[in-house]
């Protein structure tokens, strides 16, 4: 048996026992046990094959540090199975494995070897010839990379994120982190401690967060925790980093074989697991602490026939050599013993990748081989171990593998090999970083965390220079393995809905996006729609769009500054409609202003461009410190606008206000009860009919739109959704700003000359705008009517003389007129009335001709009725 | 970018909360010709030093705010609602590191 009798301090609890599946078998597990240990109870050896030579490979560090242990639980990649807690019924199964682990067909790589061998070698092998890269491609994607991730994506899984501030944050709970965490605790700091193991006990007036892993320490002290399922991003007033020491591997002839251990992880096994770890073991170390593992071994009833402290007897030669890739001799300096352990460690590394994320300077300690944090950040703190706290430690050899045929991997998750860094090196890639991107050394799953070492040891060597000339590749984030879900958060795409939504869901709307809105897209039929508009009466939801309240001495003299056209003379009671401009003189937004009093205007905006104006007034109130205030007041109001030849009869029987052709003209505005909601009503008339925009305030937003329904039922009232609405401006050669303009686009080239007015002292673009009356522009907007009833696409080609001249913006067949339309950008030579172009529809050329006026009502006789 | 900024409302928020908008420019007073018009809307200096520029607490109390941000190390030297005269005071001279910042 491989569970050994209780052992005093274990992390199992007997009393509870758990069972989950490993390809399709029950494994039994004990409460506290993670899948690899109860894998490992269950007689597992193998965890999983190399990467590239599909090598077996078995338990090493036990501590989540190596991809030794690597398998899918539950459909999620790459889990370490070694500290993975177990979960009842989950299913376990191993990955980059053709058949099983212990016969894995692909291992094949590792006998031929062959091409596939040395580094780089498909650098080189697979780029002739050229035309054969598709296949090569199709076969490397498939043999690289491991695991496979779950095409439709993790859902099964939430993820959240929290931002949490403390005064100290403690990285690491084990002696040196709780002491720590402790003396800030009882100086009266709120103090969070993360550790990366489950935790045993609570620790008294600490906070523990376990099991959880900083993952970074990023710009601003900002430390994002892994706890599972919630991203925490901590900002500490101060960070305490006590990660401790990775046990490194030493570099010798089979040292990737099922049975070579770190003394770490022969700890944890029978520590807090109680597994025997094998029968026979051989020890080779140099540390005090990596010693003290032969008392866990001599515990766990393991004969150990040999203990090496390379400290005081000089080891010249190792090399492990098994059968089906599991030890079964290990032979130091010519001595071979029999054994199915062996524990072998370089030494400790101090874990310090998350203090030199934070800028805390590496340096070389020459005395003891390892590299140690120096010159620590404000703020910032290394307690234990992890701050080179290590005692007498001995310097192992760079390499015990001179004259071996074995592989002595340097990189055990990339497969990488003493012959490979030497190779590299050989080509000339003789910096550390050349090294690393060359061969992928340290650039696998443990990223460096038990390779970074012994590469830069070998590099020193080959190059007979000192480590520390040799220098550290730099640490970033990452330090640990994070899921690209967890960084992502929950998944969700925020939506905003109108106050009359529902109705627009009961009358059976198709719904859209407009930015973040959304909106009706048609109730049925969009054409008939559009007819209801023409002959009879329609309603149309607008709430979406931007409402800003301008209000203060100046409001007349800053929009008049803002923008290109006049408001200083707009008088009360009337409606302009304005473009806005930057000074480089492109339009970025457009509405209606309306002047409520002296000094009190209502602007409406494009429904998506709300927030964006309200930022640009805001900043330019705050450049020029005008009198005036603005009020973003888009969600308070509600908005519908009521078009077509009956508007009037049904907005009459709903008001005493006088709403007559002359008591409420085009482009007047007039605040009245409207079925006894108080209403802004503005008479313009984006859809071309006779038409009024009533502004009133969300909370009657379904009342006002019943009403308006059930009263107008006689007159043909029907609501319209934006198909309709796209169909009806575009018979007006009404643009949309974003669909008819670009981030290009200026008001004289899209033919509203009449807006930018000079005369003004200033304006926002006046000078740009001035630039483009004075030499020129490039382009033009114009309306095209097709010579047969072909509809381009939106974005399609426009062609003059057989070249690409421009492109079709909005295109739209109109029932009411019997052609199809659109607006486009041509050159200025094709803007006049009647100029022939043609246009690319499904690869063919089609003839149109353009129309500078109005398709439908040019003189907006019906507009003004 | 994580770093955190200080909006002279509300105190210190991580950067995300704000919209960034550029270094603080200098609108011509007078009808400028095509290469100052060019230079003004086109050309910013984009210093590796102490930079003035523009931040707006967009997820937040919605104000303009200027900020002096030393661009090489995120680190925010002063924060300020602009005053009186902003726009034609000119942003200080950047300093030029002796390094190239990295």
């Amino acid at each position: 048996m491989t569970r050994l009798p209780p052992q005093a301090g274990e992390r199992i609890d007997r009393s509870r026992e758990l069972s989950f599946w490993f390809r399709g078998r029950p494994v039994r597990a004990f409460g506290g046990d993670t899948f690899g240990s109860a894998l490992y109870a269950a007689g597992q050896r193998v965890f999983s094959r190399s990467f590239k030579y599909h090598r077996p490979r078995g338990l090493l560090c036990c501590s989540g540090g190596c991809a030794n242990c690597m398998m899918t639980v539950d459909g999620t990649p790459n889990v370490r199975v070694c500290v993975e807690p177990v979960r009842e019924g989950a299913r376990v199964e191993p990955q980059n494995v053709v058949g099983s682990l212990d016969r894995d067909l692909l291992s094949v790589v590792d006998r031929v070897g062959g091409p596939f061998t040395p580094v780089g070698f498909y650098y080189r092998t697979m780029i002739r010839p050229r035309r054969f890269w598709p296949y090569y491609e199709r076969f490397l994607r498939n043999v690289a990379g491991l695991g496979r991730v779950d095409k439709h994506g993790d859902r099964k899984n939430r993820y959240d994120t929290e931002h949490r501030s403390v005064d100290v944050l403690v990285v690491g709970g084990g002696r040196s982190g709780m002491r720590a965490a402790r003396a800030a605790a009882e100086r009266g700091a709120e103090v969070v401690v993360v550790d990366e193991n489950p935790s045993r006990e609570h620790p008294d007036g600490l906070e523990l967060i376990a099991p959880a892993t900083a993952i970074g320490v990023y710009e601003g002290g900002l430390v994002p925790v892994d706890a599972g399922s919630v991203l925490i991003r901590f900002r500490a007033g101060r960070i305490v980093v006590a990660t401790g020491t990775l046990d490194q591997p030493l570099v010798f002839g089979g040292n990737d074989l099922v049975g070579v251990m770190l003394p770490s992880g022969v700890r944890r096994l029978v520590r807090d697991y109680a597994l025997k770890p094998g029968e026979r073991a051989v020890v080779i170390a140099g540390d005090d602490r990596a010693l003290e593992c032969v008392d866990d071994l001599l515990a766990a009833g393991v004969d150990v026939l040999e203990v090496v402290d390379f400290r005081e007897r000089r080891v010249s030669a190792l090399e492990a050599s098994g059968r089906r890739g599991r030890v079964e001799s290990v032979t130091i300096d010519g001595r071979r013993l029999e054994c199915d352990l062996l524990v072998a460690s370089g030494g400790p590394q101090p874990a310090y990748s998350l203090l030199a994320q934070a800028g805390a300077t590496v340096t070389f300690d020459a005395q003891r081989g390892i590299f140690v944090p120096t010159e620590l950040p404000v703020g910032v703190e290394a307690v234990g171990r992890v701050a080179g706290n290590l005692g007498n430690v001995g310097v192992p050899h760079a390499s015990y593998g001179d004259g071996t045929s074995a592989k002595c991997f340097v990189c055990t998750c990339e497969d990488v090999t003493e012959k490979d860094v030497k190779r590299a090196l050989a080509e000339g890639f003789d910096s550390l970083e050349l090294v690393k991107r060359y061969t992928t050394v340290t650039m696998g799953p443990c990223q460096g965390r038990l390779c970074h070492l012994a590469s830069i040891r070998l590099h020193a060597r080959e190059r007979e220079l000192d480590a520390a000339a040799v220098g550290t590749t730099t640490a970033r984030p990452p330090w640990a393995p994070v899921k690209l879900g967890l960084l992502a958060g929950r998944g969700h795409e925020p939506a905003k809905r109108t106050s009359i939504h529902h109705r627009h869901k009961e009358a059976g709307a198709t719904m859209m996006w407009t930015g973040v809105w959304r909106r009706p897209y048609a109730y049925g039929d969009a054409s008939a729609e559009v007819a209801n508009v023409h002959d009879a009466v329609g309603v149309i939801d607008v709430s979406t769009l931007g409402k800003l309240l301008v209000l203060g001495a100046d409001a007349a003299s800053f929009l008049e500054r803002l923008y290109p056209n006049r408001f200083a003379d707009l008088k009360e009671g009337r409606v302009r409609y304005g473009v806005l401009s930057t000074d480089a003189g492109r339009i970025i937004d457009d509405g209606t202003v309306a002047r409520l009093g002296d000094d009190s205007f209502y602007v409406t905006t494009t429904s998506t461009g709300a927030e964006g104006v309200l930022e640009w007034f805001e900043w330019w109130n705050a450049v020029w410190h005008m009198d005036v205030e603005i009020f973003n007041v888009t969600g308070a109001l509600a908005a519908v606008n009521v078009a077509g030849p009956r508007a009037r009869e049904l907005l009459g029987r709903l008001t005493s206000a006088d709403v007559s052709a002359d008591g409420l003209k085009y482009l007047d505005a007039r605040q009245a009860h409207v079925a006894g909601v108080p209403c802004l009503i503005l008479r313009i008339g984006f859809v071309g009919e006779l038409g009024y925009e009533l502004h009133f305030p969300s909370v009657y937003g379904e009342f006002l739109w019943d009403t308006l329904l059930g009263y107008g039922a006689d007159l043909g009232v029907k609501p319209f959704g934006l198909e309709a609405q796209r169909i009806l401006r575009l018979e007006k050669q009404h643009i949309i700003v974003g669909q008819d303009t670009d981030s290009e686009s200026n008001a004289l080239s899209a033919n509203m000359p009449w807006i930018v007015k000079f005369d003004k002292d200033d304006f926002v673009g006046k000078w740009a705008l001035a630039q483009v009356e004075e030499h020129g522009d490039r382009e033009r907007l114009v309306g095209f009517e097709m010579a047969n009833g072909a509809v381009p696409l939106e974005g399609g080609q426009i062609v003059v003389d057989g070249r690409p001249a421009g492109r079709v913006t909005s295109s739209r067949r109109s029932a009411k007129l019997g052609r199809s339309i659109g607006l486009a950008w041509v050159p200025p030579a094709q803007a006049r009335e009647d100029a022939p172009l043609e246009i690319r529809v499904d690869g063919r050329l089609e003839p149109a001709r353009v129309r500078l006026r109005p398709f439908f009502d040019p003189e907006g006789e019906r507009l003004r009725s | 970018m994580s770093f955190l900024l200080s909006c002279p409302n509300c105190g210190p928020r991580d950067v995300n909360e704000f919209a960034y908008s550029g270094e603080v420019t200098t609108r011509p007073a007078e009808t400028p010709d095509l290469r100052a018009l060019t230079d003004y809307v086109y050309f910013r200096r984009n210093v590796a030093g102490v930079q003035r520029e523009w931040w707006y607490h967009r997820f937040g109390c919605e104000v303009w705010f200027l900020a002096e941000r030393d661009t090489r190390t995120n680190e925010v030297l002063r924060v300020e609602l602009p005053g009186r005269g902003d726009e034609a005071t000119p942003a200080p001279e950047p300093a030029i590191p002796d390094t190239p910042a990295v």
